[in-house]
């Protein structure tokens, strides 16, 4: 990995190439991607009585940046959890790269490349910057307990990890705080630290849930630069985010959900304008003057009636052909 | 994370009534199972008349020693019995008092010889209601002549633990086969131990519900009631009820005591769980000792007179207990009022269930805690006291050898859901009382523990607890 | 106040058996806690099993290093058996069921129904399996002085023992130092830190915690024989309070360290005599007796995991900055 981030002629390339792939794709929930590094059919997640996730298909495109947003409570982190094997589905198979990932744990699940981070950043603080780095390496035969007790047997792997993990540091900008202990960093740094961390297996898919969430803006430019140079190398990268400009800046393809259900998919520019995404932003009836008095008539109750046993039944022919 | 649950209880009440009808016949249904090696050849039962004497014989290899011959006199009475199968003989005695064991050395088995000759014939003294046994080891016959047994030492060296049998409960009895008459008594038995235990591990589980802490020095809340009870009674001369009652209201102070003292400034600091938990292991082990410093290792007996047995059927039962039974029920039955129709109850319950969203409800957090223990301490005491008598003695480390069964109680009922407690605690006291009919009595504590240790493997949250994320 | 006799006794207990043994148990939990915050309350089954496994296979016959391999062994098997279902559950849950667990194997020890292979209450006696270890020693059968310290060089309470028994601690700090600073350790010190970031660099959780587990469990097997080689294996001295002078004297030297259980140790056990010992000399019968004495030196040992637990929960030799109370 060089140290450098990648040059705008570059970058402007590389956005343009993986635009043209997705130019034909479909606008519609669950659309078929050219190339997917993950397919996912009938996934649902039940909570007690309460449906967090129901997504019929979903497929990620290989090497484009998708953002994955909706309003609170959609089920964005429930997803990404049963993908990540962080929770187990009610219903659903999956697959990652064409090995299905169904039932598998959530370490094998990032030790076949695909890797995420957490909302709520999981920096293991009491230890050193440098030290979260070289847990996140592979294969280091230090850390079976038999090896573990011979050091020239991983002395070498580890030299290699600690050169890898400073490379890492120094792209980041953080390998002035090398030595210092996690828990010291600030809030943004410490996100910075987990996408250091998440590369050093050098993962085929990077899952970064609200990577925004928390940061100052000043330090925002600098993420949106990390993770686009993410999708220049290669790599594909799912994202939950709430912040728009992020969306539109960066992301090839925006995927919508909105009460455990994808309700949208598209390029960024046009999939903002969707009815169906106003509406779960919005709610249905957000350009209607709740203060107006002549809307409490019959006619208008018997309409919004109407439009609910509607719904009702659109959505239980849904689940009878699903 | 908790979820929010909703504040009304009374469906669990419903529910843990059919779930204690469920277990209670299906632990019945369990032990009834008799054990092929228990076939009763009509055992001596101990009950208000009867007395008996029994033993067990085996040859210096282990193995039963079968057809030996041995008479019982005294009390004008002559009776010649043999042993059984397994070795195992029995005497019934009308009358209490002092009578000789002789065993026929003719009628041991081919090359046994008594271990200690003149051991044979013994004296046993026996009481109505009771079984005593006497003891006749097979084996090279030793050269200095101990007793029956060879000495057991209790450990001098280190802080010695002696099991937590500090007496035997009234109409226990722990020899025997089974028999319907057996499992009636033990049923009883169980019933009453559990509802004895349930006022211990109420405020155990709702201390945890409110706070997030596992009390290991709760125990010591119970020791507390009962070594009160025994100085009013036996130092002052109080009577038992005054001594029961003071017991009580000191339980309730010390419980307060150590919320403002101890937890709550701790809980300021925002001191873990954990550290928490360990603060209470010391306090547990300084408690322990500090009891045994002013009181001794003995047992203490509460009340010394023997008390009065009442006979229900085939199932004996002493007055006391009976009154005890009263007693715990009511002030159980007031706790469930307490916790589901006031609204300090309803509160508690609140806290129990999310604390961040009570305090924002408006409820003093605080102040409720302080409640909790000082109650969790009432309880305690009293169930301290009740089950002093009941076990017809208490000693240091009475509450010690309790807590592993009001964790188990606490657990099997579901970790912070108080009525889960009683639940709990009344399938713990029926395994402990009926697993007598099939285990020997020194291992009835492990089919509890055995229970614990099964819950957290299948159901972690418990009977009625909810299924939060574990881990 | 006999000063030298006060001073012989609170220096024999720096390097006696028993201190060695504690020091062991404590390393074993040190792995548990220290290392992978895995809240272990029944330590002291661990060692009761490895006390009856060494005794019971010397007692049939044989030989010593077998032995040892069987009390090891059932210290693994039983790690197993706790590990598998709990190391999912959280941590006060693994604190209630080892507590339960070795409460359990203490039970069925002093049963009456094992009379035969564990001697019940009464226990093993030390005479019936001390035989292949006293036989391995290459010293002669006499006894040394060394300054005002007589011991036997072979039988029971011997310097034999003390030999063994400090290597055997030696060569445990030299394992503990090994893994804290391999990549091993790393892992569990992450894992002590948020299992679930771990999981998500793709490392196999569970097998790491029962890893530590189990290790811990035969530290804590070899402990228990040290531990009984000089006396006998009595179920009910190898109980509750055990386990919790181990971690007293975990947290007194300070979890999470090499040498912090050793210290803990040397400090809990020569100052736990020097209290008694000059309270011994110092408090007439009358305010204090004996017995009175020795629990009052236990009270002490309560308080001070009290204050420990509250004020420096990092003990002597910890790190604040890595403190290790976060239970897994």
């Amino acid at each position: 990995m060089s140290a450098d981030l990648p040059t705008t002629d570059v970058r402007e390339s590389r956005r343009a190439a993986v635009a043209a792939t997705l130019a034909d794709v479909e606008r519609v929930p669950g659309a078929k991607k050219p190339d997917p590094i993950v397919v996912a059919d009938h996934i649902t997640r039940h909570f007690g009585g309460m449906t967090a996730v129901d997504v019929d298909h979903i497929e990620i495109q290989r090497g484009a940046i998708t953002a994955l947003i909706g309003p609170n409570g959609a089920g964005k982190t429930t997803l990404f959890n049963l993908l990540t094997g962080f929770d187990k589905p009610s219903t659903g198979t999956w697959s990652f790269d064409g090995k299905s990932l169904h039932g598998v744990s959530a370490a094998r699940v990032a030790r076949s490349g695909m890797v995420r981070t957490f909302q709520l950043t999981k920096a293991l603080s009491r230890m050193l910057v440098i030290e979260n780095m070289r847990l996140g390496a592979t294969k280091q035969p230090g850390e079976n307990l038999a090896t573990a007790l011979f050091p020239p047997l991983w002395k070498a792997r580890e030299k290699e990890i600690t050169v890898q993990a400073e490379e890492l540091l120094a792209r980041f900008k953080l390998d002035t705080k090398r030595d210092d202990f996690a828990g010291s960093l600030s809030g943004g740094q410490r996100k910075l630290l987990e996408m250091a961390r998440a590369l050093m297996s050098k993962p085929t898919m990077v899952m970064l849930d609200e990577p925004m969430a928390g940061v100052n803006p000043a330090l925002t430019q600098s993420l949106l630069g990390h993770v686009e140079a993410l999708r220049d190398e290669g790599t594909t990268v799912l994202f939950v985010e709430h912040d728009m400009h992020m969306v539109r800046h960066i992301s090839d393809w925006v995927i919508v959900m909105a009460e455990g259900r994808i309700v949208a998919e598209g390029p960024p520019e046009t999939v903002m304008q969707d009815q169906a995404v106003v509406d779960a932003y919005l709610g249905k009836h957000h350009d209607t003057d709740l203060g107006d008095d002549s809307l409490l008539d019959d006619d208008t109750t018997e309409q919004l009636e109407a439009e609910v046993r509607a719904e009702a039944i659109a959505r239980g022919e849904q689940e009878e052909t699903s | 994370m908790r979820e929010l649950a909703t504040l009304d209880r009374s469906p669990t009440l419903r529910r843990s009534a059919s779930v204690l009808l469920v277990l209670l016949v299906a632990s019945l249904a369990l032990l009834i199972a008799p054990s092929p090696a228990r076939a009763a050849t009509g055992p001596c039962v101990a009950d208000a008349a009867t007395g008996c004497i029994n033993g067990t014989i085996r040859t210096s290899a282990g193995q039963p020693a079968v057809g030996v011959s041995l008479t019982v006199e005294g009390g004008g009475t002559t009776v010649t019995v043999t042993t059984d199968a397994e070795g195992k003989w029995t005497a019934p005695v009308t009358a209490a008092g002092d009578y000789t064991v002789t065993l026929d050395p003719a009628t041991l088995p081919a090359g046994e010889t008594l271990r200690n000759p003149s051991g044979n014939p013994r004296t046993v003294t026996v009481t109505l209601g009771s079984s005593s046994g006497a003891l006749f080891p097979l084996g090279e016959p030793a050269a200095s002549g101990g007793g029956g047994t060879g000495p057991s030492p209790t450990a001098s060296a280190g802080a010695g633990e002696t099991d937590g049998e500090t007496g035997a409960p009234t109409g226990s009895s722990t020899e025997g086969g089974f028999s319907w008459s057996r499992l009636a008594q033990q049923t009883v038995s169980g019933i009453v131990f559990g509802i004895l235990l349930a006022l211990a591990s109420v405020g155990l589980s709702l201390i945890y519900g409110t706070t997030g802490l596992s009390n290991f020095a709760h125990g010591e809340q119970v020791t507390l009631g009962a070594i009160l009870a025994y100085i009013g009674v036996q130092t002052f001369g109080l009577p038992l009820l005054v001594s029961g009652l003071l017991a009580v209201i000191a339980g309730a102070a010390s419980g307060w005591i150590q919320d403002a003292g101890i937890w709550h400034p701790l809980r300021r600091r925002r001191v873990g769980t954990t550290q928490q938990m360990i603060v209470t292991i010391g306090l547990s082990m300084a408690l322990q000792y500090t009891y045994q410093f002013f009181f001794g290792a003995s047992a203490l007996r509460i009340v010394t007179a023997n008390p009065d047995i009442v006979t229900i059927g085939t199932v004996r039962i002493s007055v006391t207990s009976i009154w005890s039974v009263i007693i715990a029920s009511a002030v159980l039955g007031a706790v469930a009022y307490f916790l589901l129709a006031t609204r300090i109850g309803r509160a508690t319950r609140a806290v129990s269930d999310n604390p961040a969203l009570a305090a924002a409800s408006g409820i003093t957090v605080e102040r409720v805690i302080r409640l909790v223990w000082t109650l969790g301490g009432a309880l305690a005491a009293l169930g301290g006291v009740l089950m002093g008598l009941y076990l017809n003695a208490t000693s240091w480390n009475m509450g010690g050898a309790l807590l592993l069964l009001m964790f188990s109680a606490v657990t099997l009922g579901g970790l912070g859901a108080p009525f889960g407690a009683l639940v709990g605690s009344i399938v713990i006291g029926l395994v402990v009382e009926l697993s007598n009919l099939v285990l020997p009595s020194d291992m009835r504590y492990a089919g509890a523990l055995l229970i614990l240790i099964l819950v957290l493997l299948l159901r972690p949250q418990g009977l009625l607890g909810r299924a939060e994320r574990i881990g | 106040m006999d000063w030298s006799r006060i001073f012989t006794n609170v220096a024999g207990e720096i390097f006696a058996p028993t201190t060695a043994a504690y020091a062991l148990g404590a390393i074993g939990l040190n792995i548990h806690f220290g290392l992978t915050g895995l809240l272990n309350m029944g330590q002291a089954g661990f060692m009761l099993l490895g006390a009856y496994g060494f005794a019971i296979a010397t007692i049939a016959g044989w030989p010593l290093y077998a032995a040892v391999l069987v009390a090891m062994a059932a210290a693994a098997v039983f790690a197993l058996i706790l590990g598998i279902p709990t190391l999912k559950l959280r941590g006060d849950y693994l604190a209630i069921v080892t507590i339960a667990a070795a409460e359990i194997v203490r039970l069925v020890g002093r049963s009456t129904a094992l009379t035969e292979i564990t001697g019940a209450s009464s226990g093993l006696r030390g005479n019936e399996y001390k035989h292949t270890f006293t036989g391995a020693s290459p010293f002669p059968d006499t006894v040394w002085s060394l300054g005002p310290f007589s011991y036997a060089t072979n039988a029971s309470n011997s310097w034999w023992i003390r030999i063994v028994a400090w290597v055997v601690v030696g060569l445990a700090c030299l394992l503990v130092y090994l893994l804290i600073k391999s990549p091993w350790g790393r892992v569990l010190k992450g894992i002590r830190e948020d299992e679930d970031a771990v999981r998500s660099l793709g490392k196999n959780v569970y097998s790491y915690k029962m890893q530590s587990l189990i290790l811990g469990g035969v530290i804590g097997a070899v402990a228990g024989i040290i531990y009984v080689l000089p006396r006998a294996v009595q179920p009910d001295s190898m109980g509750r309070p055990m386990t919790f002078f181990i971690w007293t004297i975990l947290l007194l030297g300070g979890a999470a360290t090499v040498f912090g259980p050793v210290l803990g140790s040397i400090i809990f056990w020569a100052g736990l005599m020097l209290i008694k010992t000059v309270m011994r000399d110092g408090v007439p019968e009358t305010i204090m007796r004996n017995e009175q004495i020795e629990q009052f030196g236990w009270i002490i040992v309560g308080v001070t995991l009290m204050l420990l637990v509250i004020f420096r929960p990092q003990g002597i030799l910890g790190d604040k900055k890595e403190l290790a109370i976060n239970v897994r």
